[in-house]
């Protein structure tokens, strides 16, 4: 991890979805907000990529840049009348100070924690060309069982966003509800 | 290394290791705590919460990246987590916007401080 562009690749990608991730905070606007969130799902991607990981990258990429950010545009699209100022609520003073602290104790453990046993040999000795062959190869192999249940988890979210959205034609009397 | 013939010798100590990503990700995942505690628009809390899992995340990636686990079958079993952790959160946005589309139908507000059904 000495190389140069690592580096410069660390320092910049990690002030990108810093500072982004503090804008989603700070922005008065819930649109401009999804749009800075969307730079923090970015700069993630490549915040992995100087990870050697370049299979979540792109799948970063493709399911938090790409498709959640559009479902997130949706929902505020969809509420036309719901207040768009992305207000705080009374809870920002302890929400904050609660934020700040486990900021802190989790900085303070990861530079007091001496690391210096991980050097990350396990995959400096591989030589990958990529990673994708071999995510494959652990979620099909030893995982696929959680695979499988994860297609099911999906199949059901699917269904169920589907059925929760869907508006009922019918009076509400005739639904067996109260209206 | 050899840091006096490096060429790069000047930046060694700026060299990035693991507590490096593990600093990032949990000031990621506190600001989404913040986001997810103190707004007052439930889409906005759920992109509190989206920031969370994207800074878990990033924390199995740098693990898995320094691990020094030699077990050929369990080298990448971070990434592995990463996947399923996606597949979730795409389900979880998915049936949690709908719930706030849906609850906007009724009530005309998604402002979660006047969503107060369930209070006894």
């Amino acid at each position: 991890m000495e190389s140069l562009g690592i580096i410069a690749g660390f320092w910049i990608l990690s002030g990108v979805t810093v500072g982004a991730s503090l804008a989603v905070f700070a922005v008065r606007n819930l649109l401009h907000a999804v749009v800075f969130l969307i730079l923090a799902f970015v700069g993630m991607a490549g915040l992995f990529i100087t990870l050697s990981a370049d299979f979540l990258a792109v799948a970063q990429l493709l399911i938090y840049a790409g498709a959640i950010s559009v479902l997130l545009v949706f929902a505020v699209m969809l509420t036309p009348m719901a207040n768009r100022d992305n207000a705080n609520s009374l809870y920002m003073l302890p929400g904050g100070a609660f934020a700040l602290a486990f900021a802190t104790i989790v900085a303070f453990v990861a530079i007091e924690v001496d690391w210096s046993q991980l050097r990350g040999d396990a995959l400096n000795g591989r030589n990958f060309s990529t990673t994708v062959g071999d995510v494959g190869q652990a979620l099909l192999g030893p995982h696929v069982l959680a695979f499988e249940i994860a297609s099911v988890l999906l199949l059901a979210a699917l269904v169920g966003a589907i059925v929760l959205v869907h508006e009922d034609e019918r009076a509400p009397e005739d639904r067996g509800e109260a209206a | 290394m050899n840091l006096a013939s490096s060429p790069l010798a000047t930046i060694d100590g700026l060299s990035v290791t693991l507590e490096h990503y593990l600093v990032v990700s949990g000031v990621v995942f506190a600001i989404g705590i913040a986001i997810a505690l103190s707004k007052r628009n439930a889409i906005a809390v759920l992109m509190g919460v989206e920031l969370m899992l994207n800074a878990v995340n990033l924390t199995f990636v740098a693990f898995t990246r320094f691990s020094q686990n030699a077990d050929n079958a369990s080298v990448l079993a971070g990434h592995v987590f990463v996947v399923f952790v996606l597949t979730v959160a795409a389900a979880e946005a998915a049936v949690a916007l709908a719930m706030a589309v849906l609850v906007y139908r009724r009530r005309e507000t998604v402002d979660l401080d006047r969503l107060n059904l369930l209070r006894w």
